[in-house]
């Protein structure tokens, strides 16, 4: 009797120890289910979720407290992959947050350009390059296609363009269409 | 070491090479306007260095390489430059690209040009003069040769260099003229390439539908150790991984270079342009173009770059009724254009035009019924069926699975199957799909990392407001310290 309880508590004990010693020595550090969940979304970072960035709305989603059909930019893609990585069903986009559309590009007319830098401050992604009482431009790369420069702008001197296909960036069609015309 | 291995699949196709491989090959015309695309190659589009108004001579550089896998572009002839904009070019989009516009003088006067003594250069410079040249894979294909010719971290020793002059495409004969007529230029060129490689052996494929062309390269290759190999005509023989199979046995790993196995490939007109830019120092200006099919006098021309295809056309009298598509490249491999008032570029090896009557008929698609006749015809031995529901259902990630980027586009599959299925368009969608996502993703990376810097700079900055805030903020408390002491 006695030597089953003490035989059982040392087991226990080495267990605690070794369990004690793993939780400090493989410490995860951050959470990576977030890290996952943001290397899906769109970066963006133009906050149409309601939250103040992509990972913020990652950590929202990891916590269970909000949902994964908030992100117009990612649109039905990026909802069927989300519903893919935690294992849910996806859904359709939430319409009060806005409309899955193409990528687009922020263009400064630099003829009316002021250089008042509050679209530099708005930029989530430092995009725009100009200091005051300068003409400011959208290094084309780097922007997301936001739009958040485009409500501070006093002149409204920033326009949201379409972003032309080019012969490197052309994609053979789906054929499908083929298919279904001659059926 | 003359025994060939066969490459699973494939197809005996129907030849159409009588029309247009009989008569020699003939200068094409000197049309008064030429259009030069900068992007003629694989890789970053040459950069323009002229701007409109300025005259340049036949030879004169136009556009120069930018970056490691690119071209120079040159004028094909003198002239003035009229503009550098966007124009249509041969491209399965129909888009326009950026051109070079010549007005031509007619005068065709040189740039000078001198040979390269290529045996006293160090073989990154004569990889350079051949980058200069604009030397790029004539096959169609049309990457940089000098980047080909460079086995450094591929592996220790170049063991096997081929020339492919397969010429498998049904109505494609530009490669078997140029044997016929220019054998000893094109093994002249082919020197170059191996002193640049220095291989073990030297074999030169041609399918065995080629007499002539055989014959000549054998005479040509006398004395030199390079061996003429003929191989069975069969479709897509003229691949080069297909070729690589069939002439050393070897497999290129899925995701690998024929340089990773100590093999290179080179297409004879390639050879051919070698040549003339080391013994002539002559940039590659023009090309061979097979104009056939629907046309009244099939043949192939020696064009300048930039002539319009309906110039060449217009040299082979015209088309004949009813032509329904106009094809660049062969039937199995190639696309249709959206005009024919678009420049030869150094990509054009055919230009197919096809009557209403030849494309095949209008009949429904059928479903998919999974004959696995696909199967039996994939020369890189894949599951075409497999792929196609993969690439139809949009799963791409199983399609890549599947090896759908081992896949070579050859068309044996959609020539088969009984259900006439669209079978490359899909697997071109997918691969096009796949590429985009990964795009994508890439440019999603670059916007968190610099949303992160700026979120890390705007927590610095504030830090930095609140220890000069700090910093301003401790004088009155040190003057309330110092009071008492001056009290003491």
């Amino acid at each position: 009797m006695l030597e089953a309880i003490m035989g059982l508590g040392a087991l226990a004990g080495a267990s605690g120890l070794l369990l004690g010693f793993a939780a400090i020595r493989f410490k995860v550090e951050g959470d990576p289910l977030v890290e996952k969940i943001d290397a899906v979304l769109p970066q963006t970072q133009c906050g149409q979720c309601g939250f103040a960035g992509c990972r913020p709305y990652a950590e929202a989603i990891a916590a269970g407290e909000a949902d994964i059909n908030l992100c117009p930019p990612g649109g039905a893609n990026g909802i069927a992959a989300l519903a893919d990585l935690l294992g849910c069903e996806a859904k359709p986009l939430n319409a009060e947050k806005g409309a899955e559309k193409p990528r687009m590009l922020a263009i400064i007319d630099e003829q009316n350009c002021i250089g008042c830098t509050l679209c530099i401050q708005a930029c989530p992604v430092d995009a725009i390059l100009g200091a005051a009482k300068h003409m400011h431009t959208v290094i084309t790369r780097e922007c997301t296609g936001c739009e958040l420069c485009v409500a501070p702008c006093p002149v409204d001197c920033i326009q949201m363009t379409s972003i032309a296909e080019t012969i490197t960036t052309w994609k053979w069609r789906y054929p499908g269409a083929v298919e279904r015309a001659a059926a | 070491m003359s025994r060939l291995f066969p490459f699973h699949g494939g197809l005996k196709t129907v030849r159409h090479k009588a029309e247009s491989h009989i008569l020699p090959i003939t200068a094409g015309p000197l049309p008064t306007r030429l259009v030069v695309p900068l992007r003629q190659h694989m890789g970053h589009a040459a950069k323009p260095i002229v701007q409109p108004g300025d005259r340049v001579l036949k030879g004169q550089v136009l556009g120069q390489a930018d970056g490691f896998i690119s071209a120079a572009i040159h004028a094909p002839t003198s002239g003035r430059v009229a503009a550098v904009d966007a124009q249509p070019v041969p491209h399965p989009s129909g888009l326009a690209d950026w051109c070079v516009t010549l007005e031509t003088d007619g005068e065709e006067r040189w740039l000078a040009r001198e040979p390269v003594p290529y045996r006293q250069l160090h073989p990154s410079a004569l990889r350079n003069v051949l980058r200069n040249a604009g030397i790029v894979g004539l096959g169609g294909a049309v990457f940089p040769a000098a980047v080909k010719l460079n086995p450094a971290g591929h592996c220790e020793r170049v063991d096997t260099l081929i020339l492919n002059g397969a010429e498998c495409e049904p109505w494609i004969t530009c490669d078997d003229r140029l044997m016929r007529e220019r054998a000893a230029a094109i093994v002249a060129g082919l020197e170059v390439m191996a002193y640049l490689l220095e291989p073990r052996t030297v074999l030169i494929g041609i399918e065995d539908d080629k007499p002539e062309a055989i014959a000549a390269m054998t005479a040509a290759c006398a004395g030199t150790g390079y061996l003429v190999r003929p191989v069975p005509t069969r479709y897509p023989s003229g691949s080069a991984k297909q070729l690589i199979l069939l002439l050393t046995g070897r497999e290129i790993p899925e995701q690998g270079l024929p340089l990773d196995i100590g093999i290179q490939c080179f297409n004879v007109a390639t050879a051919y342009s070698v040549q003339r830019a080391i013994h002539h120092g002559e940039p590659v200006l023009s090309r061979i173009v097979t104009v056939t099919g629907q046309v009244r006098q099939p043949r192939n021309l020696e064009v300048l770059l930039g002539t319009s295809f309906a110039e060449l056309i217009a040299q082979c009298g015209g088309y004949r009724e009813g032509v329904e598509r106009l094809i660049m490249g062969g039937p199995m491999m190639g696309f249709a254009l959206h005009s024919d008032a678009v420049p030869v570029t150094k990509a054009t090896n055919c230009i197919l035009a096809v009557s209403a009557a030849e494309l095949a008929p209008e009949q429904p698609v059928l479903p998919c019924i999974r004959c696995g006749a696909c199967v039996d015809v994939c020369p890189s031995q894949l599951l075409p069926q497999q792929l196609y529901w993969f690439a139809r259902a949009q799963e791409f990630d199983k399609a890549r699975a599947h090896h759908l980027f081992s896949c070579i586009e050859c068309g044996c599959c959609s020539v088969v199957c009984p259900s006439r299925l669209p079978l490359v368009q899909y697997y071109r969608y997918a691969k096009n799909e796949i590429w985009a996502r990964e795009q994508e993703k890439e440019k999603a990376e670059l916007a968190r990392q610099r949303h992160q810097a700026r979120l890390e700079r705007l927590e610095r900055e504030k830090q930095e407001r609140e220890a000069k805030l700090r910093q301003k903020a401790p004088r009155p408390a040190a003057v309330v310290a110092e009071a008492p002491q001056r009290e003491a």
